[in-house]
């Protein structure tokens, strides 16, 4: 079983989401991490799935998502061609007397506090998952209270553009 | 549609208009002609593309408009209350609309006039339980690939979400089993969302496309005009085969001392039996036609070598199993032709064509992949072997055809007399077709009697045979009769029915009795269903849990098929004895101004043979319970 990273250009109509989601669901595919979002076309969406497959599967996927009439194209991005990054928000326990020891591990991810209370903070960090497993480990002693996590984002590196090639194709 | 971006039929609309301005009135009517055509021949617009000017009228008018314009005659529905609408100015069209009984009958019966006809079918219905009596024909048409477009009506778009009287969320129901599906709530988008609907069902690999049409975008004003631009910018179904691969198939071909031509439904659907006869008459390998390819080549011919499959033929069967090259066009690698998949041709190469990509690999990996339709693939592959013959020499298939050969002769297909008496259901149904001909048109249920009708008919042609064979529908058979008749009127079109199937549909008898429709409907009665029987038979120790239907001889017979065929309207007959067979078809033949219903009560314990038993190898394949051919004596 591998990590796939899928790039997925849909048509931002109604319904393209479950359309994404329950043919995953249908062809026994397991998705790992979804994010969702407008591009800088109007009317066109674009999806990052991630999903964990052996080979074939994976080009079983990608065909079936083809099928689906509101794709417009997919691209995998592996982990070296593309910039890949998740995003978090992680309620941490922080006292007086622990404030400090918190915002400190903080910024040694680069993380930002973007809340604070008497007795905790919000920190909010970007970046490849690996790294936000690290912070996450190094927040566990002080007492998690919570962690809201987005789905990965990638882009291919370079200057080429997904959405230009797949609608000049179209 | 290619690659190769279309020209805009809004651009040839306006060019169009321009053509009209032309001041000579001849000149004018001759460009004209040309624009029409043009645009038939490059609009994925189906129909005649005749340029509407805009046209205000409702959202109902314009879905009616817009059928007319897309060039459908006939339709099968049934209205209520959030498609009310719709079918007002549909009293006032042209097509002929069919009403049928149950919503599932006017599916299957679309599913039938598609069939036939090759044209896309058309059913209506209304929301909730009306769309939901559509879901088993839509389901049933996603997997046979039957291009068909379901209409339906949906609650007012202000009230969806609320649980409102009969609102179901039929694109949400209906979203796993169709290739794509609509939910209109701006009268404006029927236009083009209705030629998208017939251009999705009909091209690339057909398939069923649900509109659901709010009633509030029914009862709303819009501007019609026609033709309307398409706009599906993540559909491209690639028609045309890769040259390359196309030359490797050649070669792969030309090195095979024992390949079989593995023909599926796709070449029905891509209307290439012409085509498929060429390649294999240039190859001269062993055609095997699957469930849903009879007819496309001839059974008569000598090279068809038989149906592969659970009940397949031991020539097809066995010629897949010892093959070294499967050349497979528009097939999809089914469990019921593959058995357990890992035994399955092991020794064979396989070359895949099929306009899916994704059946290609699906579930046996293909050595040379080509994506494409069969009807553009198939005489190239044709051209490319030829070619190749001539470069590297024709192979020499003496061996294989002489082990064929020998397996048809030695296990044909056929069946043994009953133990208890009666009649043999086979032979009824090879009555029906040798009194019918080729010409006929035969349609069956789901379960012995679907087996035996594929086995015990003669198909000469395409679309002459139509069943539920992926979803497995019983039911299928009186509706979809029916819109079979429709589609074909001028053909006899038979029922092959059991007992169990002929009570799920029967309804639409009152359908094809009012409305003209003669089918003629053979009841293969065995008492009971059948298919399920035969396994308890042999794999539950004979123990008939819940298999009895008490409609033949010695029970009670609930119903009574000759006075429910009777009620109906239907000429009615009952056959029990051999010697009454053909007279009893011959009666049914000459009976052409209403529908005909023939109870055939025949022998409960007759079996489809032969059979592959679930979850072994095709090698298992036995011709009687019991018993597996003798490999041994024929190498």
């Amino acid at each position: 079983m591998s990590r796939h990273t899928l790039s997925v250009l849909v048509e931002d109509k109604p319904g393209v989401l479950t359309r994404v989601a329950s043919l995953f669901a249908r062809r026994a595919f397991n998705i790992n991490s979804l994010a969702v979002g407008p591009t800088e076309v109007p009317g066109i969406s674009r999806m990052t799935v991630v999903v964990d497959a052996e080979g074939d599967l994976i080009e079983q996927v990608t065909k079936q998502l083809n099928k689906l009439i509101n794709v417009i194209k997919i691209v995998e991005l592996t982990s070296e061609s593309s910039v890949q990054r998740d995003h978090i928000l992680v309620k941490v326990r922080a006292d007086a007397a622990t404030r400090l020891q918190v915002t400190q591990a903080a910024d040694l991810f680069r993380a930002s506090v973007v809340d604070v209370s008497t007795d905790s903070v919000v920190i909010e960090a970007t970046g490849h998952p690996d790294k936000l497993t690290a912070l996450l480990s190094v927040l566990e002693p002080f007492g998690i209270r919570e962690i809201v996590q987005s789905g990965t984002l990638a882009v291919g590196r370079g200057s080429r553009s997904m959405s230009d090639r797949a609608l000049r194709s179209a | 549609m290619s690659k190769g971006s279309p020209i805009s039929p809004s651009l040839l609309a306006t060019k169009s208009a321009g053509a009209a301005k032309a001041p000579e009135r001849a000149d004018r009517t001759a460009d004209h002609a040309a624009v029409v055509a043009d645009l038939a021949a490059v609009s994925p617009v189906l129909g005649p593309n005749t340029v509407v000017p805009p046209t205000v009228m409702t959202g109902s008018q314009a879905i009616v408009r817009s059928l007319e314009e897309l060039g459908v005659d006939d339709i099968f529905g049934l209205p209520g209350g959030a498609i009310l609408p719709t079918y007002d100015p549909l009293m006032a069209s042209t097509m002929n609309h069919v009403l049928v009984r149950h919503e599932q009958g006017a599916g299957h019966a679309a599913q039938g006039y598609a069939m036939v006809t090759g044209r896309v079918g058309v059913c209506i219905a209304t929301s909730g339980p009306g769309a939901t009596n559509l879901v088993t024909a839509i389901m049933d048409a996603h997997m046979d690939s039957v291009p068909l477009v379901a209409i339906t009506g949906q609650v007012s778009s202000g009230v969806i979400g609320t649980d409102a009287f009969q609102e179901a969320d039929i694109v949400g129901i209906t979203m796993p089993i169709t290739k794509h599906s609509f939910l209109v709530t701006d009268p404006n988008d029927i236009p083009h969302v209705m030629a998208e609907a017939f251009h999705l069902a009909s091209t690339g690999r057909p398939g069923p496309v649900l509109v659901d049409v709010a009633k509030d975008a029914q009862v709303g004003q819009m501007t019609f005009s026609w033709p309307p631009k398409i706009d599906l910018p993540g559909y491209r179904p690639v028609t045309r085969g890769h040259n390359k691969q196309v030359r490797e198939a050649a070669k792969l071909i030309a090195a095979s001392t024992k390949p079989v031509l593995y023909v599926g439904g796709g070449v029905v659907k891509a209307h290439a039996s012409a085509e498929l006869l060429a390649l294999a008459e240039a190859t001269g390998a062993p055609v095997v036609t699957t469930l849903m390819a009879k007819g496309v080549f001839p059974d008569s011919h000598p090279q068809h070598v038989g149906m592969p499959g659970m009940h397949g033929s031991v020539s097809a069967v066995t010629a897949l199993q010892q093959a070294d090259l499967l050349i497979t066009l528009g097939a999809r690698f089914d469990d019921r032709v593959t058995g357990v998949l890992k035994t399955f041709a092991p020794n064979a190469k396989v070359i895949h064509a099929d306009i899916d990509p994704a059946e290609i690999s699906k579930n046996r990996t293909a050595d040379v992949p080509i994506v494409g339709s069969v009807k553009e693939i198939i005489p190239e592959l044709t051209d490319a072997v030829r070619a190749q013959f001539d470069a590297s020499g024709t192979p020499d298939l003496t061996t294989w055809w002489a082990f064929l050969n020998n397996l048809k002769e030695t296990y044909p297909l056929g069946w043994t007399e009953p133990d208890d008496g009666l009649t043999a259901p086979q032979k009824v149904i090879e009555r029906i077709g040798a009194l019918t001909g080729p010409e006929g048109v035969y349609v069956a249920g789901v379960g012995q009697h679907q087996m035996w009708a594929a086995q015990f008919i003669k198909y000469e042609r395409p679309r002459a045979w139509l069943n539920s064979g992926g979803a497995g529908t019983m039911g299928y058979a009186v509706p979809a009769a029916m819109g079979a008749k429709v589609g074909e009127p001028d053909r006899v079109v038979w029922a092959i029915d059991g007992d169990g199937c002929f009570q799920m549909t029967n309804q639409e008898l009152a359908t094809c009795a009012i409305n003209n429709i003669p089918i003629k409907v053979a009841v293969i009665n065995n008492s009971s269903l059948g298919m399920v029987r035969q396994w308890q038979t042999l794999f539950y120790e004979g123990r008939y849990s819940n298999t009895d239907l008490n409609t033949g001889h010695d029970t009670v017979r609930i119903p009574d098929f000759v006075k429910l065929g009777e009620a109906y309207g239907c000429a009615s007959f009952r056959c029990e004895r051999d010697e009454d067979i053909d007279a009893t078809i011959q009666k049914a033949l000459e009976i052409n101004d209403r529908p005909v219903v023939i109870d055939f009560v025949v022998s409960p314990n007759s079996m489809v043979w032969p059979m592959v038993p679930a979850g072994v190898s095709n090698d298992q394949i036995q011709v009687a319970r019991n018993m597996t051919p003798e490999w041994e004596e024929e190498d």
